[in-house]
């Protein structure tokens, strides 16, 4: 476990170094007691932290470099992923990867933001930001699954779709626009799931599905806090008072019925156990899956229809004169 | 004692340069600097009669101008329940308030369904006075009714974009207004109906990135601004000035991204005479063939 550690969990900082400091000498049975005393104090201050994080903590959680992502899950409980390249128009985009694997034994097909874990693995992957190519080539992939009637899951974790010159060029607006009409349509089951940042329309690009599952410190926003706050305060520094104003938190979305479930996370956050988090995408997951592969495919697709249609039903109403 | 003798004159406000015009009956061009007739302008479809520069016009015009005559209102009377409780500076209900009483709309959209050449038409008009166009709940639940009566109709749908994108102050809620939208316009598509989105200054954000570019036709009016990202934020990213032009109409139907670009005086014929290759005939508008696919049942 890496020992990156976030601003507001200084206090687990502190003892961290201590275990360190201590590991350090030789090793006697009085020293081993105590680095597990301190351990067990970490874990105990980590677990009330993280069951009282505010929603700019949970960006910060959500933004974690060592956040478990696509490639984590398929390590875990995707066995034999072969990667597809390229949307067969101009490039391959590398800040959205697709490829079919199994789960649970039968074939599906993954399609998912990568941020990149370390320098040179983020300037590849663009830091998650994807092109008009990376829509268009999940678009073309889940094409694929369409005809062989192969189930869908997607891994939502982007800040954006990429703002460059190029993206605009060659039609990123386009491409994400289609992306949200033609998944309406998909005739094979579509489970999404928001495992980092869902940010704004470069996450909606490829979030259209039957169920959209949401890990538990995961942030899904119309606009990232930091732009928000430059937008309306006019000072990017007031980014907590935006992420707590735009309501991105998943418990927030369960509210407004944007999201289906929430996937409880390890006590300190994905990003200090990998696997602990899979087990429970896991789960969800195919609980998830095996409700909408029970439907026949017109209902299912009525009801990923009826899903999006009531999207912020509670948030209008008719009035006769103001 | 002081220095110096000489007191200073207090700097005083330089008398502006009167204007003995009254208010509002000229105006002067941004595009030529030259001054209009402001009876003149309306006359020409607020269109400049000298360098055709286009000045923004609201969404009833928008309507006017596009409709034969008569036309009908739709769903006039939703409002937002300002479903975050979104504060910032100020609150965003007053926000709306200010709009309201600015605009007299209860919302950025009208939406209204009357003939255009003698097809009927369902047509949606952004406006931007209200919140800079912006795409709440209230927009995205008025511009799928709107798919929605085209559909049941069996009738063409027209959307004149006009929006800085999706509304901020309704959080996630305003995003998956794109996905509804779209979704809407997914039904339209299979049932093989005529939507033309017409995209005005200016198209950007979250409305460029779903309905604006799914027309079967996208046709912008000349130097509108349509583009996904803002062009600060571009700027701040890539670290350089973006080149002249960037993401105007003429650029981006350069770029291969629109399908036309057309004066605002010759729309309503263009728009027309598309309709009528898209099988809309007066009289009949559901003279388009049958989809070939059974049609999803549809959503109240």
């Amino acid at each position: 476990m890496p020992a990156e550690t976030l601003d507001f969990e200084e206090p687990i900082a502190v003892l961290m170094k201590e275990i360190e400091a201590l590991s350090m000498l030789p090793k006697t049975d009085a020293r081993q007691s105590e680095i597990d005393s301190l351990k067990r104090r970490i874990d105990s201050i980590r677990g009330d932290l993280y069951r009282h994080l505010t929603p700019w903590q949970r960006v910060q959680v959500a933004r974690h470099s060592n956040r478990p992502g696509l490639e984590d899950f398929i390590q875990r409980i995707f066995p034999n992923f072969v990667e597809i390249h390229g949307d067969r128009r101009f490039a391959d985009d590398h800040a959205i990867m697709t490829g079919f694997a199994e789960y649970r034994g039968e074939p599906v097909l993954l399609v998912g933001h990568v941020k990149g874990r370390d320098t040179k693995e983020k300037i590849f992957r663009n830091f998650g930001y994807a092109r008009p190519e990376g829509y268009r080539k999940a678009l073309r992939a889940m094409k694929l699954a369409e005809k062989f009637d192969r189930p869908i899951v997607v891994f939502v974790d982007t800040p954006a779709a990429y703002p460059g010159i190029e993206s605009e060029e060659r039609g990123v607006a386009e491409a994400i626009a289609v992306n949200l009409r033609e998944m309406m349509m998909l005739e094979t089951p579509v489970i999404v799931i928001v495992s980092g940042e869902g940010g704004s329309g470069g996450a909606l690009g490829i979030a259209i599905g039957d169920r959209i599952l949401m890990q538990e410190f995961a942030i899904y926003s119309v606009i990232p806090p930091e732009g928000c706050a430059a937008l309306v305060w006019r000072d990017s520094g007031k980014k907590a008072e935006a992420a707590e104003a735009l309501k991105l938190t998943a418990p927030d979305l369960l509210g407004f019925k944007i999201i289906d479930e929430i996937i409880s996370e390890p006590a300190g956050g994905a990003h200090t156990d990998h696997d602990a988090a899979a087990r429970n995408v896991d789960t969800a997951l195919g609980r998830a899956l095996d409700e909408v592969r029970a439907l026949d495919t017109q209902t299912r697709l009525n009801h990923r229809y009826d899903k999006f249609r009531n999207m912020g039903r509670l948030g209008f109403e008719f009035v006769e004169e103001l | 004692m002081a220095w110096f003798k000489k007191t200073r004159k207090p700097i005083e406000a330089q008398e502006k340069p009167s204007s003995r015009v009254p208010e509002g009956l000229w105006v002067k061009c941004p595009g030529c600097s030259q001054a209009i007739y402001n009876k003149d302008l309306a006359a020409n479809m607020h269109v400049c009669p000298k360098c055709a520069h286009h000045f923004r016009v609201n969404a009833t015009e928008r309507l006017r101008l596009l409709f034969d005559g008569e036309w009908v209102e739709h769903d006039a009377n939703l409002v937002s329940t300002d479903p975050l409780k979104f504060t910032d500076t100020k609150s965003y209900s007053s926000r709306l308030k200010a709009s309201r009483a600015g605009t007299g709309l209860k919302d950025a959209v009208i939406v209204g369904s009357g003939t255009i050449d003698g097809i009927e038409t369902v047509v949606a008009a952004q406006e931007y006075a209200f919140i800079g166009g912006s795409m709440g709940v209230v927009v995205g639940e008025k511009i799928t009714r709107a798919v929605e009566r085209a559909l049941e109709r069996r009738c063409p749908l027209i959307i004149v974009c006009c929006s800085g994108g999706a509304r901020m102050m309704e959080g996630a809620l305003s995003l998956m207004q794109m996905a509804k939208i779209s979704g809407a316009l997914a039904r339209l598509d299979r049932a093989r109906l005529p939507y033309i989105a017409v995209l005005t200054d200016p198209t950007t954000g979250g409305v460029s990135a779903s309905f604006a570019m799914l027309g079967d036709l996208n046709i912008a009016e000349p130097k509108a601004q349509i583009g996904f990202a803002g062009p600060r934020v571009i700027e701040q990213t890539i670290k350089q000035k973006l080149p002249e032009g960037f993401q105007r109409s003429e650029f981006l139907l350069e770029k291969g991204q629109i399908d036309l670009v057309v004066d605002r005086r010759e729309m309503k014929s263009v728009i027309a005479r598309a309709l009528r290759f898209m099988g809309a005939t007066p009289g009949h508008p559901a003279a388009t063939p049958a989809p070939a696919v059974a049609e999803p049942a549809a959503q109240a």
